[in-house]
């Protein structure tokens, strides 16, 4: 709580009767570190919106960031930081834009005439921006982290290259949580992989993968059966000792498909398999 | 279930596949802090993950509870998986191994139950499904 009832009170009356100077001087504070990026309507709309927020919590009864009467100023601030973190704008520009009221309301109360009571109230309406400013700087920094996690989340969708380890060997490492859009993603590459190289084998790696459960045992059983209706035969390699015992327990049955505990095991099948192939065909021939 | 402390309770909704990992990364927390070991780790984050698919697949959403238990000096995990979907009408069928009323692999109940160490599965047609379970440390 940053205010006492009455210093809520006096704040939300100045919002309305100053209405106008207000808006018009807090949005020209806001917009001017941000020039250029946002334009003036733009930071002008966002304030406004804001101080329309803040009137009427004030007028509710709110004396601070976490009373109940501040929620829809509280999702009005997080939006706002929402929007400005996808923007690329810093947490510093985006609480200043809050913190930017404070001037104007320096203003609109004629603080500068030295009358104490308008001192006290305007040191304690300072304290409930500042408590809006640091809200506005928690929520972008939340923001930001969702940001960079779904960037991660995509990076893990765009690498997941298919190589060429040996003639007529190619192989694709399953990095991550295996999603249904990655594993439609992985297949795709894989049996393109397949007919651009002419490899007869391919070795699905899951070294990386951190939990294998149903789903993704289920992804890796039909991208090996999708590669041999084309022919090619699958190796799963990078089955770690634990991923093994809980494939077990959990009832998932390979089949006739070649596990390997490492990629090198797999490869070193692979290989003997095709030049077994090579020379069967020799012997044809 | 076992009479016991709980710890460091989190909950976390699930309402897409990303809260599937989320959930599969709190209860690799948890896991950790509670001392299991690495196969026991792997077990309790599969069997979370195919319960919080459930939870989300068939549940139409819902939330899972994780927690640290103490029992006596013995550490443990547990999960609490919650949805108000349309429940499980045949229970015993649901925990065969192999059926599957949409087009999983019918393993992920069955599994999951063999995966931990105390299983609990309260269900209702039309009120709902959860399901408890705990992995002790060895
Ligand atoms: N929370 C739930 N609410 C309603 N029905 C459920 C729930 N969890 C499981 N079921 C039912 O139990 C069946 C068996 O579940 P199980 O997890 O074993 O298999 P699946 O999810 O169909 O496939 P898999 O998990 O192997 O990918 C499901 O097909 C579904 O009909
Ligand atoms: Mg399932």
């Amino acid at each position: 709580m940053a205010l006492n009832a009455e210093q809520a009170e006096r704040l939300g009356q100045l919002l309305s009767t100053h209405s106008d100077r207000i808006s018009q001087r807090w949005s020209e504070v806001a917009a001017a570190p941000l020039k250029g990026r946002l334009t003036v309507a733009e930071a002008a709309r966002h304030t406004g919106e804001l101080q329309a927020q803040l009137r009427s919590a004030l007028l509710a009864g709110a004396t601070g960031v976490d009373s109940v009467h501040s929620a829809e100023l509280r999702a009005l601030l997080t939006e706002l930081s929402r929007s400005r973190a996808r923007m690329g704008f810093t947490a510093s520009e985006t609480a200043t834009s809050v913190f930017a009221l404070k001037t104007a309301l320096y203003e609109a109360a004629d603080v500068e005439k030295g009358d104490d009571a308008a001192l006290r109230d305007y040191v304690a309406w300072s304290a409930l921006i500042d408590e809006l400013g640091l809200f506005t700087f928690e929520a972008y920094s939340r923001a930001r982290e969702e940001i960079i996690t779904a960037q991660g989340e995509q990076l893990l969708e765009l690498s997941t290259p298919v190589v060429k380890l040996w003639e007529g060997v190619v192989a694709v490492p399953l990095v991550g949580t295996l999603d249904s859009a990655r594993a439609q993603v992985v297949m795709e590459r894989l049996l393109e992989a397949l007919v651009d190289t002419g490899s007869p084998y391919a070795i699905i790696d899951i070294t990386g993968v951190p939990a294998v459960d149903t789903q993704v045992a289920q992804h890796v059983l039909k991208t090996v059966m999708a590669a041999r209706l084309m022919g090619a035969e699958c190796i799963i390699s990078g089955i770690r000792p634990q991923i093994a015992q809980t494939i077990v327990t959990l009832g998932i049955e390979f089949g006739d498909i070649v596990t390997k505990a490492s990629l090198a095991d797999a490869l070193r099948h692979a290989v003997q398999r095709r030049n077994a192939d090579q020379r069967a065909v020799k012997r044809e021939a | 279930m076992t009479t016991s402390e709980a710890t460091d309770r989190q909950v976390q909704a699930i309402s897409s596949d990303e809260d599937v990992v989320r959930v599969r990364q709190l209860v690799r927390t948890a896991a950790v802090a509670a001392k299991l070991s690495l196969v026991d780790q792997t077990k309790v984050v599969t069997a979370a993950s195919e319960l919080a698919r459930n939870t989300l697949v068939y549940g139409g959403g819902g939330s899972a509870e994780v927690c640290r238990v103490l029992n006596g000096s013995r550490h443990g995990v547990r999960i609490v998986f919650t949805d108000s979907g349309p429940g499980i009408a045949d229970v015993e069928l649901a925990l065969t191994d192999g059926y599957t009323s949409g087009t999983g692999m019918g393993l992920g109940l069955s599994g999951a139950r063999r995966l931990v160490d105390e299983f609990h599965l309260d269900t209702a047609v039309g009120a709902g499904t959860t399901v408890a379970v705990v992995k002790w440390a060895r």
